[in-house]
């Protein structure tokens, strides 16, 4: 089976009137494709366009030029919603209502039969864990209760794609890991998921792929598991060992650095080449010293991050 | 029509338990006992004052609770920014736009039922008959006042919420005043004045139409025929006002 593309945007732009006759882009011919069942991370700085183009995907602004596609349906049909949740940054809902009525009428907008409703809306619940304040009005909700509640309002009418702003802002710990999890699990689920986030541990360690954008412009596209690969940036190896250990490992000649750590017997090495890595790897082991660790020096997204985001536009 | 019929539901909800529509409730009582008291003062029949005051109250204050909802539905869904989670649903504008509309009318015609009871029980004490004859005020009070609420839904559709009550008060007073606009301007020889006059006579609705009141007050003959007719006319314009709205409103960004 081939792989689908659950969203394909083309040349997407959008600008704001900010004055008389000014006017602020947005959004600058963005173009990305996001395929069936990949989690998608959406980063950029504050201002950068993240929250216009969940907007524009869910036709609540229309584009100045440019198209949005859901497994190839045009996001100018309604119909293309009934397969999305949409989670808005720092969402809102009627505050005179309370959790249970709210989700209720969240799925009154989506066809679905009402002992269906019921049963779902009592699974979002649990989910979300929210099931002790269900009969509470959403006014005297905190603010992470409502951004689990938009999680569950989001998730009720089992969307194939979700769309989520921000989803970890205004959670604790125990929450943010919970989100973690209600993502995965979702992909397991077979749904695509993207999002928008700033932290981006979060990112690095859910997401399949994930792209940068600055100031409307798409930077680049990531695929997360590429840059865990990688061994560009070499090898550590920490070890416990005698002159002996080391003789040895300097009779190699080869391509790496040694050094002595302020414990006496403590040695750090490290190499640029994998073969070399495991090849010293295999003399320690040999020589029976002690290993520490054996790590792959690789970059972090975050500094891929930052090095795309403070590079100034051309 | 299930997600017109929850989200006006919804609306309805909503006013209910919002102090606002209390506190408007309370603004008709004031006016009606003070009819009481007006009547007790003067030296007409007393009952002939409860009823053009009752009437009036209703009118007015159910002309200010159309404006007041009609306006802060939109402003209010757009500032608490709820309408992000309406609107990303599958439905289209013009039906959340319509379930708004049905839920404040549903709102609008509970206070014109609740107001009516109050002339009603009151005008029983003076006179122990039930004046049925107020019907033929108060329906097309209400028809009115729908036509009042669609034109707050579309001036609320593109401008703010100060200039959006403005706009709408000023068709309510000059809709009230059209017909006495134009034969004035006849009088002039200011073209100007008369032109401005035939414009506004034209297009903006003609709201004494719906007056019904002195007939009913003065125990005047009242044509069915022109009552029928006012009232097909008021639906006729609401529709027109409400498509208006619904053209504007589905080209607009939802920031
Ligand atoms: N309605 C609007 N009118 C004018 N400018 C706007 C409007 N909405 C957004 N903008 C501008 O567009 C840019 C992108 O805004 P957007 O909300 O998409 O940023 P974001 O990437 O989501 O940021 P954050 O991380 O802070 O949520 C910002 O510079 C913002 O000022
Ligand atoms: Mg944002």
């Amino acid at each position: 089976m081939s792989i689908k593309n659950a969203v394909e945007i083309q040349n997407l732009s959008k600008s704001f009137k900010t004055g008389l006759k000014k006017r602020f882009q947005a959004l600058n011919n963005l173009s990305l494709t996001i395929k069936e069942n990949e989690i998608f991370g959406y980063l950029g700085a504050n201002g950068t366009g993240k929250t216009t183009t969940f907007k524009l995907m869910l036709g609540l602004i229309f584009p100045d030029t440019g198209d949005i596609k859901f497994w190839g349906v045009s996001f100018q049909d309604v119909k293309t919603r009934a397969n999305i949740g949409y989670l808005p940054e720092n969402p809102y809902f009627y505050s005179y209502l309370t959790g249970q009525e709210s989700l209720n009428f969240t799925a009154s907008m989506f066809d679905m039969k009402s002992n269906i409703k019921k049963e779902r809306i009592n699974e979002m619940l649990d989910l979300v864990n929210l099931q002790h304040a269900k009969d509470i009005q959403l006014r005297k909700y905190s603010r992470g209760m409502l951004q689990r509640l938009g999680i569950a309002q989001a998730l009720v009418h089992d969307p194939k794609l979700l769309i989520l702003d921000e989803p970890m802002s205004g959670l604790d710990p125990m929450g943010r890991k919970d989100m973690r999890n209600i993502i995965l699990s979702c992909k397991d689920q077979g749904k695509t998921v993207l999002f928008s986030s700033h932290i981006i541990s979060d990112v690095e360690m859910i997401c399949d792929r994930a792209s940068i954008l600055s100031n409307g412009v798409l930077k680049k596209i990531i695929t997360v598991d590429d840059i865990m690969d990688r061994d560009s940036n070499g090898w550590e190896i920490t070890f416990k060992g005698n002159a002996d250990t080391i003789e040895s490992i300097n009779s190699k000649n080869e391509n790496f650095i040694l050094k002595q750590l302020s414990a006496k017997d403590i040695f750090l090495l490290k190499a640029i080449d994998k073969k070399i890595a495991f090849e010293i790897l295999n003399i320690i082991q040999k020589q029976g010293a002690e290993l520490l660790s054996f790590v792959p020096l690789r970059i972090s997204l975050e500094e891929i991050y930052i090095a795309t985001t403070l590079k100034k536009d051309q | 029509m299930g997600k017109i019929f929850s989200i006006a539901q919804n609306t309805f909800r909503e006013t209910i338990r919002d102090r606002v529509f209390y506190s408007l409730l309370f603004f008709a009582l004031i006016l009606i006992a003070l009819s009481m008291i007006l009547g007790n003062l003067t030296l007409t029949k007393p009952i002939k004052i409860i009823h053009d005051f009752g009437l009036g109250s209703i009118s007015i204050a159910g002309t200010l609770i159309a404006i007041f909802v009609g306006i802060g539905m939109l402003y209010k869904e757009m500032d608490k920014r709820t309408i992000y989670t309406i609107l990303s649903k599958p439905i289209h504008r013009w039906q959340f736009l319509i379930g708004k509309y049905l839920g404040l009318g549903l709102t609008i015609s509970v206070e014109v039922v609740v107001m009516s009871l109050i002339v009603f029980l009151l005008s029983f004490y003076y006179v122990p008959e039930i004046p049925l004859k107020l019907f033929f005020a108060i329906v097309p009070i209400f028809f009115e006042l729908m036509l009042i609420l669609a034109f707050s839904f579309l001036f609320s559709s593109f401008s703010s919420s100060f200039l959006s009550g403005m706009f709408t008060l000023s068709i309510f007073v000059i809709g009230h005043f059209t017909s006495d606009l134009k034969m004035l301007a006849q009088g002039t020889d200011n073209v100007i004045f008369q032109k401005l006059s035939i414009f506004l006579f034209y297009f903006l609705p003609n709201l004494e139409a719906l007056n019904f009141k002195p007939e009913v007050v003065h125990n005047l003959a009242i044509s069915y025929e022109k009552l029928f007719f006012s009232i097909i006319y008021a639906i006729s314009y609401t529709i027109v006002v409400l498509l208006i709205a619904i053209f504007i409103f589905n080209r607009r960004d939802i920031k």
